[in-house]
């Protein structure tokens, strides 16, 4: 069999986390953006351009928890096991954010001022959090026989904490560029003035972490500028400036989806970048993708799924998309 | 003393966690069919009444819905997070079986939602149709996959166990293993059940107020036809479900049953049932036991004298909380037993035609409202429990799949869940009641034909506005604008 399965379901749930961060991204980045729009007008908009999608955003992170399940349920456990604490505060905060859709619109006027709380807070959560699950697991959990031999504080670590705040901004961006893209008016020109400082930022970020992990871990360093490598992935980073300059100069010019579209570019190459770093582990530092695969009946019989069904998911997702296209509009003679 | 401590919290968070989750599948599973059935419906026969109704109870459901979500997604999770070395033992076929219910349902649930809730003006009707029928599919291939699992955890088959993990030989055997069939039956149907008592006791609120319209008169005929005919199916089904539990976890039978055997009862004699009592694990007895001679043995076995292993015929360390699985059972099959009566009683006074107006029937009705979902949780309980020791049937005891946390951690998470579900499901579920006291509106669907297209959940805000000034909803209709 030439079939890698292990690599396979290694691309499989990194293209379902890639797609949870871009899309629960701007609808996290929407709660984050939330104390920025004080008016209630402006937020009822705003949680109406993700209103009718933001339930599938998400399942691409139970895809994401599933997957690491069913092709690697070492890496499930240890994982998870490791990081209890930041993933239970970041489930709580998925919970506040999530009801939040629902029981703000059925609230009372009275009552709505604790749901926009929920929005915000449950956001916020959940994006720090997430941050932290992701700075822990670059900074490397350390597994023997099976079992995390770390602390369960590892995580409460500057660089961990650092990813979080730094995924708060990322998921900013992606939120208020989807607010130019979907909004227009006030609403769309106060989200103008907020990504050009977020575009900032986000590049001053890319270049910490850039600085930051090759430092902190000498085989990211070899890996990146090692000398075929070096060369191979130097696109990366000229790339992110490329993107960066194009973003900003289309913010001048007005340009309504273009800012929306860089910002997924620059998240799919840090992304990429922390792709680079990691390959080929699943669980750094001592975990390759081979040594903590589930065994070949299981990753071969939900491989089958996956790759007939996806496709589909892609479909119908597009399909949702294009129904709620355009721009969103205060309701005509809402009073 | 330490582990002992961490292994009851673990277990107390999951109970607690997947109890509240429970509840809102089971009514999303049930609401997504009617809802289907209703606009279905309208659609073939033009009646209004079909569409009211489908704006009515499709609010319910989104709120519904949200809370099924964001508390299925802490399951996923803890999995992993607490039970790191079931996770790690049997993650090769319980992660694909939960990989292929992601891929098949929650995603064709979720695409779908956004055009069924907010896209009554937004598409046409087939494609609108179409995304409720999807909805509905979606919720019954999600059971399906995941009592694959749980049955699978029940009555494992179709693998081998090399180098200490599970590895899947033979997944159909594993997919259709032998208490799958019934648990799928049996857990769908109570969820309509659950779901008819719910929609039931809604309209007999409406009814007992004299807030009646023909949309109230309506799902409530539609409730309780519901209950007659699918009530009874479901003692059938459960006792099917019963014979084979007999047949692969028999330890868990003899709990619920509350029978010990040994010498206490002359084999020539069959076994009683046991109507009520109070099964003590010290003394090995059932006390004060209330018992039915022979009655046991017709039901389990078929047959005047047969036996069945009783509980001393399991080491007292296999045995499960008998206690426990046997109230539990009782409160499940008595429910039942009045939801039968209350189905029978219904079809008289229908056939009396007082089925709208006879107050008895109607506050019946009304008490039954959480029934279903009591029996639910109540049948979970007696056969979770009755399982125990195990989470892995015969192959992993519970206390060895446990995530090696401190006890203070568990204490931490496991009070902020309580303190968070209190509150968010809490008000969740006034928010499904106060939705529910609205009561269905006529012409509602003409109304939204003018409202902001697809932008805004349309009837909230105008209904929100009265709301404010009402509060109690005490005049009839009192939302109904021009």
């Amino acid at each position: 069999m030439g079939i890698d399965l292990p690599l396979l379901w290694a691309l499989i749930i990194g293209f379902g986390v890639m797609m949870y961060v871009i899309m629960d991204g701007f609808d996290l980045g929407i709660g984050i953006l939330y104390p920025f729009l004080p008016d209630k007008h402006d937020r009822d908009v705003a949680m109406n351009t993700v209103a009718p999608v933001w339930d599938g955003n998400e399942t691409w992170l139970v895809l994401g928890g599933a997957g690491l399940f069913a092709a690697f349920p070492m890496v499930y456990s240890v994982v998870l096991t490791a990081l209890y604490l930041p993933l239970i505060f970041m489930l709580l905060g998925l919970i506040f954010r999530g009801i939040a859709f629902e029981f703000r619109f059925k609230a009372r006027e009275s009552e709505r001022p604790v749901w926009d709380k929920a929005f915000i807070g449950g956001s916020l959560t959940a994006t720090f959090f997430q941050g932290v699950v992701l700075g822990a697991f670059i900074n490397g959990l350390p597994v023997e026989n099976g079992v995390h031999t770390g602390g369960a504080f590892d995580w409460f670590a500057p660089f961990p904490l650092f990813t979080g705040v730094g995924l708060v901004f990322a998921y900013a961006l992606l939120g208020s560029t989807w607010l130019i893209m979907k909004t227009e008016g006030r609403l769309q020109s106060r989200m103008r003035r907020l990504t050009h400082p977020l575009t900032w930022v986000m590049l001053a970020l890319i270049t910490v972490i850039s600085v930051w992990t090759p430092i902190a871990h000498p085989h990211i360093a070899e890996r990146w500028f090692s000398f075929p490598n070096v060369f191979w992935f130097s696109p990366i980073p000229l790339l992110v400036v490329l993107c960066a300059t194009l973003m900003l100069k289309g913010l001048k010019q007005g340009a309504q989806v273009s800012p929306f579209l860089y910002t997924l570019v620059l998240i799919f190459l840090g992304y990429s970048g922390l792709a680079v770093s990691g390959w080929p582990h699943i669980l750094p530092p001592d975990l390759t993708l081979w040594e903590a695969a589930a065994p070949p009946q299981s990753l071969g019989f939900t491989l089958v799924g996956a790759l007939f069904i996806i496709p589909f998911i892609l479909m119908y997702t597009a399909l949702a998309y294009y129904v709620f296209r355009g721009k969103v509009r205060p309701e005509d003679g809402y009073h | 003393m330490s582990d002992a401590l961490a292994l009851d919290l673990a277990r107390l968070q999951f109970a607690f966690t997947i109890s509240f989750h429970i509840i809102f599948p089971a009514i999303t599973i049930g609401l997504a069919s009617y809802l289907a059935v209703l606009e279905g419906l309208w659609l073939y026969r033009k009646n209004t009444v079909y569409r009211d109704l489908y704006h009515f109870w499709s609010k319910i459901f989104a709120v519904n819905f949200g809370m099924g979500v964001v508390s299925g997604l802490v399951m996923a999770y803890q999995f992993g997070t607490n039970w790191s070395f079931f996770s790690e033992f049997a993650g090769s076929i319980t992660g694909p079986l939960l990989t292929y219910e992601v891929l098949t349902a929650f995603f064709l649930e979720a695409g779908f939602l956004g055009i069924m809730l907010f896209g009554w003006n937004r598409v046409g009707p087939g494609l609108h149709f179409f995304s409720t029928v999807v909805v509905a599919i979606g919720t019954l291939i999600s059971t399906f996959w995941i009592l694959a699992s749980n049955s699978w955890m029940q009555t494992p088959q179709g693998h081998e166990i090399i180098d200490g993990v599970v590895v899947p030989v033979n997944w159909f055997e594993v997919i259709f293993n032998p208490s799958f069939p019934y648990r799928l039956l049996h857990m769908s149907v109570a969820a309509f059940l659950a779901t008819a008592l719910f929609v039931g006791a809604s309209a007999a609120w409406h009814l007992l107020r004299r807030r009646d319209n023909p949309a109230v008169k309506k799902m409530f005929s539609m409730a309780m036809w519901m209950l007659i005919v699918v009530a009874p199916i479901q003692a059938l089904i459960g006792d099917a479900h019963g014979l084979n539990t007999l047949e692969h976890q028999p330890a868990k039978v003899a709990a619920m049953e509350g029978h010990w055997g040994g010498d206490e009862h002359n084999a020539a004699e069959g076994v009683p049932m046991i109507l009520f009592g109070w099964p003590d694990m010290e003394a090995e007895t059932t006390r004060f036991a209330v018992e039915i001679p022979r009655l046991a043995s017709l039901i389990l076995t078929h047959s005047w004298d047969g036996t069945i292993a009783g509980l001393k015929d399991f080491p007292a360390e296999d045995r499960p909380n008998v206690p426990l699985v046997f109230w539990s059972f009782r409160v499940m099959v008595g429910l039942g037993l009045l939801m039968i009566a209350l189905g029978g009683y219904a079809l008289w006074q229908r056939w009396r035609g007082r089925l709208h107006d006879h107050p008895w029937l109607l506050r019946f009705a009304l008490v039954m409202g959480p029934a279903g979902l009591i029996a639910i949780l109540a049948g979970w309980y007696t056969t979770e429990v009755g399982r125990q020791p195990w989470v892995v049937y015969g192959l992993l005891r519970t206390a060895d799949a446990v995530s090696p946390h401190p006890p203070g951690q568990l204490a931490l998470s496991l009070s902020l869940f309580v303190v968070v579900y209190l509150f968010v499901f809490g008000a969740g579920i006034a928010y499904v009641l106060r939705l529910v006291r609205k009561g269905p509106v006529i012409s509602e669907g003409e109304r939204e034909a003018h409202g902001g297209p697809g932008q805004y959940r349309q009837p909230m805000r105008p209904l929100s506005a009265v709301e404010d000034d009402d509060g109690d909803a005490g005049h009839p209709q009192p939302h109904t604008r021009s």
